[in-house]
């Protein structure tokens, strides 16, 4: 497809003979063939990877003003808050752009849910995103330690201490992550690092998953093969060029909202008082897009058992384009599953809800049902669920729904459109 | 094994792979050492703490090592709480002269064995420490009775230097 490309400059074509670079970018952004048929929820892979470049501008220049020492950290945010130019601003499209990346990322990841974007041939495109889904958890952990409040250092605590149910050798992995024998100023600098360098490996991850995509192509709302170049698709630009730009522009005014309206409305008050490694505060809780995983740790009595849970609760995402035994992708052709998949999104904000919440009494015992309901939906739900529902017919093609009877009937009598 | 001759350059590669191998693996160990805690932090490897103080039904808190250690001087009350417990109903069976080298002062590292919060003092349902991040309850011994916590909170090595002179490490 990407052949025919001659870039109209003396200096682009001296420049793609020697390295056809322009030639790459060219073919997967521009004729790249995209069924006609997405909606707005495949404007997130677009949405995603602004955000992740956000993250990284925004990274970047935080850096050159932040201090990653447990004794000046605090300060030097508080620094970048009142003295640096427009230190503010950066620093609350940085932690505001965090929380809209995950708002993003688990709407990008319940659409290849409901419509099985997930099922051959797409089982790498998934599995490179559940690792992108993984390192994001792990920057996102880190990055909210550097402030170096009181929410960082005990979330730290916390979820540094979870390697320490490991039988044996769990001390002194601890403490080696620690290096020491408690948190403070070590494992500050080494989160300081890892979370600097892993948007990068993230950025390479986003390009072999839109590598991996542009092999089979989309997906779409039927779940049906489409034939690349046929009337089933239109090229990418500028169709979903211009549809991903709306989106974007969509999402960029409920960005600012957040940022310029309520920049601390998803953050933690005690996270403006500085690490004290004296006084646990009152209620710990993680930001909001931890708290389904929160509330499953919290579920278990047991404390290596919370732990094996709360990491089963991620991986298990990675054999989903197994354990979903139906060959039919998407939820509009499969009554059953949709409504399961509808009572799996619904229970995973349940969880959400309930991670907020202090583990005491009812909560706990609702904590344990829906963690047994979120496995069950992988585990016993979707395998059966292939076996025992009646699907819908397919359609032949992304235009036979949308058609009227009387223009089947002219397609049927072997007429061409 | 197959029925190949072994020859000279068999011989050559595999020598080569090994050689190659080990080096390289030898040279992993100084990267991962590197995190392990480092000389400055061990040095402050001891703490002296002067008791005087602190009444009875008093505590004090700490730093050894980074960590808060907590020092309780126990009331007859919560003595006698603790020595008249069974060892049967304890999670983590210990005894509480196994815990207290005088039963008088409670010396401990003030860190929920669960996942590492600090536990509140004389709250809970035992009386002893009341963890909030995660429920867990210990006793006037400071040992585990009911939540997620795996272990009774942890004894660091101490000596009495003297009558009113601990040295914790
Ligand atoms: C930094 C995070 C991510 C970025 C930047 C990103 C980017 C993209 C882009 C640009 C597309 C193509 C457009 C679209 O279909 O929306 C895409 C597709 C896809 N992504 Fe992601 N993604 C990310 C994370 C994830 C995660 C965490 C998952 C799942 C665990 C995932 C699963 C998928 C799948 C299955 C497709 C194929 C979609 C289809 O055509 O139906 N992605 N992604
Ligand atoms: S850290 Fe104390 S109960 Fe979890």
């Amino acid at each position: 497809m990407s052949d025919n490309y001659v870039p109209k400059s003396a200096v682009g074509k001296w420049f793609n003979e020697r390295l056809p670079l322009l030639d790459l970018i060219y073919g997967h952004l521009m004729p790249y063939p995209t069924p006609k048929n997405l909606n707005y929820f495949w404007t997130f892979g677009g949405i995603l990877t602004f955000c992740l470049v956000t993250q990284i501008i925004t990274g970047l220049v935080l850096a050159m003003h932040y201090v990653a020492d447990a004794d000046l950290a605090f300060a030097s945010v508080e620094h970048i808050m009142r003295d640096v130019n427009y230190g503010w601003l950066l620093r609350y499209i940085h932690a505001n752009g965090a929380s809209l990346f995950f708002m993003a990322v688990y709407i990008h990841m319940a659409r290849s849910m409901f419509y099985g974007s997930y099922k051959e041939p797409r089982e790498l495109i998934w599995i490179i995103g559940v690792f992108i889904f993984l390192l994001m958890i792990a920057t996102a952990f880190m990055g909210y330690v550097l402030p170096w409040g009181q929410m960082s250092f005990w979330g730290a605590t916390v979820i540094t201490n979870l390697f320490s149910a490991i039988p044996i050798v769990g001390e002194s992995v601890t403490n080696w992550l620690w290096g020491g024998y408690a948190v403070g100023s070590p494992l500050l600098t080494r989160f300081f690092t890892l979370h600097y360098l892993m948007p990068f490996l993230i950025f390479a991850l986003v390009i072999l998953h839109v590598w991996a995509l542009h092999v089979p192509g989309n997906n779409n709302p039927e779940g049906i093969d489409v034939v690349k170049g046929s009337q089933d698709t239109v090229p990418f630009h500028p169709h979903y060029v211009v549809k991903d730009l709306f989106a974007l522009v969509v999402f960029l005014i409920i960005f600012a909202g957040f940022v310029f309206f309520v920049p601390n409305l998803l953050g933690h008050t005690d996270n403006y008082i500085q690490a004290n490694p004296l006084q646990t505060p009152e209620h710990i809780v993680p930001e909001w897009y931890f708290l389904p995983f929160y509330a499953i740790l919290r579920a278990v009595p047991d404390k290596l058992g919370g732990v094996i849970l709360m990491v089963s609760a991620i991986a298990i995402l990675a054999f989903l384009p197994w354990l979903d035994t139906s060959k039919v992708r998407s939820a509009k052709y499969r009554p059953l599953y949709k409504q399961f998949v509808w009572l799996f999104f619904a229970n995973t904000i349940f969880l959400g809800y309930l991670g907020a919440q202090v583990a005491d009494g009812m909560y706990l015992i609702m904590g344990r049902i829906a963690t047994v309901y979120y496995f069950a939906h992988f585990i016993i739900i979707l395998p059966l669920l292939g076996y025992i529902e009646k699907t819908k017919p397919l359609p032949k093609s992304l235009s036979e729904p949308v058609l009227s009877k009387k223009e089947k009937e002219i397609l049927a009598s072997g007429a061409t459109t | 094994m197959s029925d190949k001759p072994v020859t000279r350059r068999n011989f050559l590669y595999i020598t080569t792979g090994t050689f190659t191998a080990a080096g390289a693996a030898s040279l992993v160990w100084p990267f991962v050492d590197q995190m392990n805690p480092d000389a400055s932090v061990k040095a402050l490897a001891s703490t002296e703490v002067d008791l005087r103080p602190i009444a009875p039904g008093q505590s004090i808190t700490v730093l050894w090592r980074g960590k808060p250690v907590f020092i309780r001087r126990r009331t007859p009350e919560e003595i006698s709480e603790a020595k008249a417990v069974s060892l049967d109903e304890l999670p983590d069976p210990q005894d509480d002269s196994a815990r207290a080298k005088n039963p008088e002062w409670l010396v401990m590292v003030g860190i929920c064995t669960h996942l590492g919060c600090i536990p509140l003092g004389q709250k809970g349902e035992y009386n002893g420490w009341f963890c909030p991040c995660h429920g867990s309850h210990y006793d006037t011994s400071g040992r585990i009775r009911k939540g997620p916590a795996p272990t009774n909170l942890e004894i660091p090595d101490y000596v009495f230097l003297n009558d009113n002179t601990i040295k914790i490490g």
